[in-house]
This record gives structure tokens, sequence and C-alpha cells, in this order.
């Protein structure tokens, strides 16, 4: 079934911060325990949802000129009745914690981004599938963040003490003292810089390796060590696909550089 | 604590600066920080629109949202007649979207007071208004402005917030301009590849974030 497939893959393939790098603000700011991180992917997915759904019902009636303006009113009557959910059920702290991150979903470019690209052009089942497996990615990637930020900033998981590990009288775990600087604000960006760099890493490496795959019989060699054909012209990183090129990233001739040395071996092979 | 036009200033431009400090408004920081020029241009209309929005969101929240009291009037119940609820009035139910309403519209005003009447400075910032209506920097001053009117001792009088949402502004155009030279001196060097674009933008964000902690407490103002 297409829809479900779609679903499936959304979380990843559409993450909202690691790919579509959307939503930033709220990402950093809130996610210094795994508690405020998932509060708030939850309160973010909740409006997500439901102005996906409204959303869509109503694309039709909706004049093309004043659409952005008719998304955000209906994201801003969601958020405000996020907010008073929040204020009746939550616990004081994370309402303490999430202060104006919770009102400032409205300007949360997820969900208006979302609304525009895909609620605005298909039906309530469809984008109400979108809207949770966007906010599923979302609350995977907040979790991912806030766990390393608590885990290694406050040197607690879920608000409990983490003891060291004893295994049969050997101490695999040592006693931990938290670096507090990556609970504040510093230490947010660049565990988020490192995390991006991560991703970029795998999803190089991922391309790279389709490539190689793809030029078959190519000897091992001439895939390992391209003959460089000048200094600097691996620069750019090879084709950082369609991830980067919307921001305008240097695509490296590289790409080129790599299939010509591999040609080139092929035909002296 | 009254606080005064200077201490707002350092605090709302060093100590607690709207982007390295509060995480506000990363979307123009990370997405228009390529050209020291963009930056700029971004920069300043951000100024000028925090300055407005945290004025007009500031008669909003006292002469919309809040019932009468002593010290103002609620033009909706002394003009139209409607019983506003006591004590919160229409704050919580009416806050986020009021504003997002008025920074709309305000932006769409400020838009086209400068293309008709100063060409000039509407080529140069003109592409960048649009953005700023989803700039969390500009709701997120009226939000905080609202927040620290709950307690009446620490409210802000009408110039006051102006003068916050300007300094605010002047703090987000300080942040951009420190992060585009930045940017601008990395995309001449040989960065690790994964690296490469938004992680180095990151963590020299961070290490610039590093630095503006060291002005926590400075001249004793505590925020």
């Amino acid at each position: 079934m297409g829809l479900w497939k779609e679903f499936i893959q959304k979380p990843i393939q559409q993450n909202p911060v690691f790919v579509l790098v959307l939503g930033l603000c709220p990402t950093l700011a809130v996610s210094t325990s795994l508690a405020n991180g998932v509060a708030m992917a939850c309160a973010a997915t909740g409006v997500l949802i439901c102005s996906n759904v409204l959303i869509s019902l109503i694309r039709k009636f909706i004049p093309n000129q004043i659409r952005i303006a008719c998304f955000i009113v209906v994201i801003a009557g969601f958020v405000t009745m996020c907010e008073i959910i929040m204020k009746a059920l939550a616990p004081e702290a994370i309402n303490k914690a999430l202060g104006i991150f919770i009102p400032l979903i409205v300007v949360n470019c997820i969900i208006l981004g979302r609304a525009e690209a895909y609620a605005s052009q298909h039906g309530p089942l469809a984008s109400m599938l979108d809207g949770l497996g966007v906010g599923v990615g979302y609350l995977l990637s907040l979790g991912l963040i806030s766990f390393i930020r608590e885990v290694l900033g406050a040197g607690t998981l879920w608000g409990y003490r983490l003891t060291p590990v004893v295994l049969g009288g050997t101490t695999v775990i040592p006693e931990y003292t938290p670096a507090a600087v990556l609970g504040m604000a510093p230490g947010a960006f660049i565990i988020i810089g490192l995390l991006f760099g991560l991703f970029y890493w795998i999803g190089n490496r991922r391309r790279e390796a389709a490539r190689c795959a793809a030029v078959p019989a190519v000897p091992q060699v001439a895939r390992d060590f391209p003959k460089p054909p000048k200094e600097g012209a691996e620069a750019g990183g090879p084709g950082r696909g369609r991830r980067a090129a919307g921001r305008g990233a240097a695509v490296g001739p590289s790409a080129q550089v790599l299939t010509q040395g591999a040609r080139r071996a092929q035909g002296k092979g | 604590m009254e606080a005064g036009y200077v201490e707002l200033a350092i605090a709302s431009i060093l100590i607690s600066n709207f982007v390295l400090a509060k995480f506000l408004g990363f979307c123009p920081f990370f997405g228009v920080t390529r050209r020291m020029s963009d930056s700029v241009g971004m920069g300043l209309a951000v100024i000028f629109v925090m300055a407005l929005a945290s004025a007009v969101t500031a008669l909003v929240y006292r002469h919309l949202l809040l019932p009468t009291s002593d010290q103002h009037t609620n033009v909706l119940e002394a003009w139209l007649g409607l019983s506003v609820p006591q004590p919160e009035g229409y704050v919580l139910v009416l806050k986020t979207i009021s504003y997002i309403l008025v920074i709309a519209g305000l932006v769409q005003f400020v838009e086209m007071v400068l293309r008709k009447n100063v060409p000039n400075l509407y080529r140069a910032m003109g592409i960048y208004l649009p953005l700023i209506t989803t700039n969390c920097a500009v709701l997120g001053v009226a939000l905080l402005n609202t927040e620290a009117w709950r307690d009446p001792a620490n409210g802000l009088p009408l110039a006051k917030a102006a003068w916050n949402g300007f300094c605010g502004g002047v703090g987000f155009l300080l942040a951009m301009v420190l992060m585009s030279s930045t940017r601008e001196r990395i995309a001449e060097n040989r960065v690790p590849r994964a690296l490469r674009g938004l992680p180095i933008a990151f963590i020299s964000a961070g290490l610039m974030a590093l630095a503006f902690l060291g002005f926590t407490k400075l001249f004793g103002i505590s925020v």
C-alpha cells in the first residue's frame, strides 16, 4: 500500500531536523533534558497533525493569494489549544522549561512547511499520516539530541541520576562528572553540529557506495585512488545531492573526476 | 527592580543575545548568513520590525487583551461594551493568534510604506521583509515582554518595551554579522568533507555562544 510505505519512510527521509533543516529554534532550546524534548516533540506533532488535517480539508476553499495567512491562523488556533492543554495536564517543571517555545510553535517552519508543501495538495488521510510521520521524525531527532545533552551535560536520564556500572567487580562505566556546558547554549550548537556532521558522513558514504556499485567492473584500486587531476579539485564533496543543493553548498567537481578516473582505469584494464 | 535603558540594552544585546543565548531566529541566522551584505540587510530589517512589533503588541496586550484596571483601559470594554473576563482577560486564549496577526500585518504595512516612500531602502531590504513574519525572534520578543508583564513590578512600559525590541534586534544584527564574517572566512578554507556547510556553521556558532557566555553578570546585570 503506497500510503503506508510512504509513512514508514517519512521519519528518516523527511526528517525535519536533519534532512529538511526546519524548526531549529525549539530543537536547540528545549533539548536540555529528554523529558523536555519529548514533551516539545509531542506538542508540535499534535499541532502538526491537527493543522495538516484541517488545512487539507479546507484546501479547496482557500484563495491562493492569502493561503499563508490562512495557514497561520489555523496553526495559531491549534497552538493556543495545545498551550491550554499543556497548562492543564503537563507537569509544572515542563511548562516552565518549555516556556515561550509552546506559543512559538506558530512560527515553527516544520508546521507551516508541511502545510504548504503537503497538506495543501493532498487529502486528509494522507495529510494526517504525513503529519504523524514527520512528527515521529521530529520526536526521534529531538529525542536523540536531548538524550545526548542530558546524559553528558547533567549526568541524568529522564531525571534519574546515572550511577557507575560495575560488572563482576570491574567498573565498566566509571563515575562521571557532567560537563555543564553541554546543557547550556554552546553545547547545544556544538552537539547538533557534530550530529549533522555524522549524518552527512553516513550519507556521503552511502552515496559513494551506491555509485561504486553502479559502476561495475572497476578495479578496487581505481575506486579507492582515483587520479587527482589537480590540487583543490576535491574541495567540494562528491555530489552532496538534493539535500545540500537547496542550501547552495558547493557541489564539487570530484564526482565527475571520480567517474572519469574510473572510466580511464576501465579503459586501461 | 527598575531596569534603566542602558541596562536593558546591555542585557539584550550581550548577556542574553536573542540568537546565541535565547535560541530565537535561527532560520535567518543559518539561512542568510552566507554573505555579509545579506546578513546586514536582514539584521536591519529585523531591528526595525522588532522595535515596532514590541510596541504594537504592548498596546494590544494592554488595551485589547487585559481587562480594565487602574493603569489601563480595555478598548473593547470601554467602546463596545463587551465584558472582558477578570482577571486574566483574553490573554491565554487570544495572545498567540493576535500577536502573529499583528506582526504579519505590520510586516505587510512596512513593506507597502517602504515601497511607496523609500524605494532605495525597499530595494535593499524588501526581499527580507516577508521572511520576518516567521522569524521567531519577533514573536519571541512580544511573548517575552508579555511574560515579564505577568509580574506587575517587572513589566516594561511602552517605551521600554519598544527599546527592548530594538536592542534585541541590534543583538540579532551583531550575531548575524559575526556569523557571516566567520562563514565567509570558512568558505575559503579546507574543511573536512562531512562538516562542510551547516555542521561547521553550527560548531562556529557554538564557539561564539561560548564567548558570549562570558558576558554573564556583566556590570552586575542579571537577566
